[in-house]
């Protein structure tokens, strides 16, 4: 496995370093690239409750590629999904995608598992492209605590917020269907309330207490 | 910092995590955030809300060389020695980092104007979905009575003001909706600094605010 780009750098100049990441991570076992977007749907979920955050840490300490191909082969289709519902095409989508997993690669060391699980890390990502691309706007962020992510986060916390996450997916997914839809629509992006209301034909107000019922029902079962 | 007393309501920070708000209201609710360590937690529930909404979707398919694709462009990436994205150093002043970004400095950097009344105001640029402006109002002074036809959000900064609802003092965040007619009041000792912003031009009651509503661009 590759640990560093000095590596390549020996290697013939002229050919593709992507086709050299790409030959190395063959060699190394990992799946071919090929069956990445038909991949198994039952056999990327993960059902520990520390999902994805050993891959993450693999490849923010070692670079590691195969982890890095475990992670997309899970979220790169989910993420070209939730743009495409957002109003993007099928190519834009794929290729923000793409910027989003690099993007992935790129932060790893900002990753806080203390503070979000990496499916939750993912979407802010894929949020804040989807934002700069397609809605053309600057995204301004809260500024970082003051004592900043850090570099040890205790244990236990890091069980527990992975734990919540997964309690409250679960929670989302057990929401009756009306109450869930409308949740989803709102984090769909160019879907206001009200446009979501001169889609469904409900009222504005029915949608707005439905999500909050919805809320309050999450919340309920976080207790 | 003195307690916070007024929230975000869950609308607003669903809004801003599904990132469907318009850009006046996110810089409103980021720097709101900022001041308020409940909001943040809130925050983060609704980004994981929105992260579980993401990975429980039908996956799309992606193409045979999607990953080979992903992988030339963070070895590309590499190569121009952008891997390292710092995180952002702790802010001094009185602004959080997300209005000194809009502001381009903290108090010391902002451009006035007088808009009477001893009010000064300084827009700030964002698209046009929403108008945001920074408000200093002396203190013991009213700002014009004044309705809305959409939302308008008032984050104070600095001091206090008082309006028919109840009392905002730093960190606190007022959403008025179309119903209220309000006649906020600074109140006596610091001067009253707040971040405002309407996805709407504001409604004036009385005759003469009306006909300077051109002017003060709002």
């Amino acid at each position: 496995m590759l640990t560093d780009t000095s590596t390549l750098a020996e290697t013939d100049p002229h050919t593709s370093r992507a086709g050299q990441l790409a030959t190395e991570l063959l060699k190394d076992g990992a799946p071919p690239a090929g069956i990445v977007g038909k991949v198994d749907v039952a056999a990327t979920q993960k059902p520990d409750r520390m999902a994805w955050v050993e891959e993450l840490f693999a490849v923010r300490d070692a670079k590691d590629q195969q982890a890095f191909a475990a992670i997309f082969g899970h979220f790169a289709p989910r993420v070209k999904a939730f743009l495409m519902k957002s109003g993007a095409s099928p190519d834009l989508a794929e290729e923000v995608a793409q910027e989003v997993m690099a993007t992935l690669w790129r932060k790893a060391h900002l990753f806080d598992p203390a503070k979000a699980s990496v499916s939750t890390w993912i979407f802010t990502i894929a949020r804040n492209r989807r934002i700069d691309i397609l809605r053309k706007q600057r995204r301004p962020e809260p500024e970082d605590l003051p004592w900043g992510p850090e570099a040890e986060p205790d244990q236990e916390d890091v069980l527990a917020l992975q734990q919540e996450s997964k309690q409250l997916a679960e929670a989302l997914a057990a929401l009756p269907d009306k109450q869930k839809d409308l949740i989803v629509r709102a984090y769909y992006g160019d879907l206001t309330h009200s446009e979501i209301a001169e889609q469904t034909g409900l009222p504005l107000g029915t949608i707005k207490s439905r999500i909050r019922l919805a809320l309050e029902r999450l919340r309920h079962q976080m207790k | 910092m003195n307690e916070i007393k007024h929230h975000l309501t869950d609308a607003l920070l669903m809004g801003y995590s599904a990132g469907t708000l318009p850009e006046g209201f996110n810089l409103v609710v980021a720097t709101h955030i900022s001041m308020c360590d409940e909001c943040r937690a809130r925050m983060y529930e609704f980004d994981t809300v929105g992260g579980a909404v993401m990975d429980a979707e039908a996956p799309a398919n992606v193409s045979d060389e999607s990953l080979a694709a992903t992988l030339e462009m963070i070895a590309a990436d590499q190569d121009a020695g952008h891997e390292d994205i710092a995180p952002r150093p702790a802010r001094t002043g009185l602004f959080p980092s997300p209005l000194q970004d809009y502001v381009g400095g903290d108090l010391d950097a902002v451009k006035w104007r007088k808009v009477g009344g001893g009010v000064r105001q300084a827009l700030l640029k964002t698209d046009a979905s929403a108008s945001v402006r920074l408000l200093h109002i002396p203190a013991g002074t009213a700002v014009p009575d004044h309705g809305h036809r959409g939302t308008e959000l008032t984050l104070v900064l600095q001091g206090a003001f008082k309006d028919e609802e109840d009392r905002f003092g730093a960190g606190d965040i007022e959403v008025a909706t179309e119903e209220l007619d309000h006649q906020p009041v600074a109140e006596d000792g610091l001067d009253c600094i707040c971040l405002a912003a309407t996805d709407a031009p504001l409604r004036f009651n009385s005759w003469i605010p009306r006909i300077a509503q051109p002017f003060l661009r709002i």
